[in-house]
């Protein structure tokens, strides 16, 4: 199963930084995703493009968490080469994250 | 208790105007405002000022205010911008002029000035807060420095009776809590209704991306006619709480699920969200479908500010030049790269300087950074890197169209640009060394 069959997803950039929303589309699958995305698992799925930190903040209210990766954007939007210079495509990679099927 | 309607007009300058003109016609608006201010944009507006001492205001100002002022006017909507960027003063005599054309009468143009302290910054030797170097490092590239102001200049528009207030840089949620503040008369220095609010004008500032833009993924997150996107309006009570929804029969969908990817949009610790009039907390908010295209909005909350304004700075950071030529059918992928190799070989050969290159493989893995075994139909080349001169940057784009006769086999659709890079960086200023100014203009 993958994180987007789950969660939707936002990205967001300030600088050099980028945040990244995941919102289970049904609140009972909070804790699911909380478990299994970790900031080092996220860091990880990420490794070919954060220079820094992955921190995750948690909004069990909304079923919402928020994983704030630094040193990710090339620079930032105003100066990076990248084609995607703000990373606004980088949600569309956390969907693709697998979460193991439950009951596994 | 008292209600107010807040609609937001533009998620950034170049937005569609027609949801606008939808909104102040149909929206029983109170305020309409429009947040067009990016932050690289400034700079570039003052590049223009400086060429023109009568330019350097958003470049949609006069279609927008066509658009939208005749119904504003008819049904006592107050509008709010930042469309001023660069030069509020020549916004606010332009949108006058617009005023006087379209023969509305009575209205009264506020202009906030005060946001540019680029020569504070220039005499000053304050760090950047993005790497801790002084801001002398950009000495001889600075070309302007905007502080984000908030909503204090925009209340004394309003309580001059204003009906257009037209601003320079200041922070987003401003433009949508100033007239909450005025409205509710609530005191600037109550710190949970001033987060309440500015929590309402961050769902609202990017426009259509809370009422179902920027959300639709087929099958998994349906949104109906984007076509005809409607624009946002808030039903804010006096004690904070909202109601987010949109025009009745417009394109879209505000559902909590909406209203949730926008509150974390650009958030980093959501107990802790900065802005000029209060630091706000938005951790404990809560949605709730209530109807069809209503969501409610509580909880947010917010403690004292900060005893610094940001600063944007905005500098010139070298040169950026790009290439690019697409390949198609069989081979494709070896062909592209086989590309790839001849421009950096081509770069070295001919001794181009730069000091950071990118190749990629549109199609394969410009965006997401890999490669998959898929089967690919086509792949576009590009190659982008930094330069320090405009000349450095020319050659990029022109080792990259020169495959055309000199590279693999089916390149086809060339395109190269070189262009200078405006960059940002911040600084904070102690509040108090920023001074704003409200000006008025009569029709």
């Amino acid at each position: 199963m993958k994180v987007r069959d789950l969660a939707h997803s936002r990205t967001g950039d300030k600088g050099n930084t980028s945040n990244i929303s995941v919102i289970a589309f049904d609140e009972k699958n909070y804790e699911l995703l909380r478990k299994h995305l970790t900031p080092e698992a996220v860091k990880k799925h990420f490794d070919w493009v954060v220079r820094g930190d992955v921190v995750r903040y948690e909004l069990p209210q909304l079923g919402a968490l928020n994983f704030v990766m630094t040193r990710t954007l090339g620079g930032g939007v105003t100066r990076s080469l990248a084609l995607d210079a703000h990373g606004k495509c980088l949600s569309s990679y956390l969907l693709e994250f697998t979460i193991p099927d439950v009951g596994q | 208790m008292k209600k107010i309607r807040i609609g937001a007009g533009a998620g950034y300058s170049g937005d569609r105007i027609e949801p606008a003109v939808e909104l102040a016609e149909k929206g029983r608006l109170n305020y309409l405002a429009f947040e067009c201010l990016a932050e690289r944009t400034i700079a570039l507006a003052q590049q223009a000022r400086m060429k023109d001492p009568k330019a350097g205001f958003d470049p949609l100002l006069e279609e927008r205010m066509r658009a939208v002022l005749p119904a504003c006017h008819r049904n006592g909507v107050t509008l709010i911008t930042n469309m001023g960027a660069a030069n509020p003063q020549s916004a606010a005599e332009k949108t006058r002029e617009i005023a006087k054309s379209l023969g509305l009468a009575g209205l009264k143009i506020a202009y906030v000035t005060g946001d540019d302290v680029l020569e504070a910054v220039k005499a000053s030797d304050l760090p950047i807060l993005e790497n801790g170097e002084s801001i002398r490092t950009l000495d001889g590239k600075m070309i302007s420095a905007n502080a984000y102001l908030g909503v204090a200049p925009i209340l004394e528009a309003l309580k001059a009776g204003a009906n257009v207030v037209i601003t320079g840089r200041v922070a987003d949620p401003a433009l949508f809590l100033a007239p909450l503040i005025h409205e509710f008369g609530w005191s600037l220095e109550d710190w949970d209704k001033l987060g309440k609010g500015t929590l309402i004008g961050h769902l609202l500032e990017c426009a259509g991306q809370i009422t179902g833009g920027y959300f639709a993924d087929p099958g998994f997150k349906n949104v109906d006619d984007l076509a005809h996107l409607g624009f946002p309006i808030a039903e804010v009570s006096e004690d904070g709480t909202a109601i987010i929804t949109k025009v009745e029969g417009s394109g879209g969908k505000v559902v909590p699920a909406t209203c949730k990817e926008q509150m974390l949009y650009e958030i980093h610790d959501p107990h802790t969200y900065y802005t000029p009039d209060v630091i706000a907390d938005f951790s404990a908010v809560t949605m709730t479908e209530i109807a069809p295209d209503q969501v409610r909005v509580e909880g947010a909350t917010g403690r004292a500010r900060s005893a610094t304004l940001k600063v944007s700075v905005g500098y010139r950071d070298g040169y950026i030049g790009e290439g690019q030529m697409s390949y198609a059918g069989p081979g494709c992928v070896a062909r592209g790269k086989l590309a790839l190799e001849i421009v950096e070989k081509r770069l070295a050969l001919m001794g181009v300087k730069f000091s950071e290159i990118r190749a990629d493989l549109i199609g394969v893995n410009a965006i997401h950074g890999r490669s998959t075994d898929v089967e690919h139909n086509e792949v576009r080349v590009r190659v982008a890197a930094r330069t320090d001169s405009m000349k450095e940057a020319v050659r990029i784009g022109n080792e990259v169209e020169t495959l055309y006769t000199n590279g693999p086999a089916g390149g086809g659709g060339a395109t190269k640009s070189a262009k200078e890079v405006i960059a940002i960086l911040s600084v904070l200023l102690p509040r108090e060394s920023v001074k704003a100014a409200v000006s008025h203009v009569e029709v």
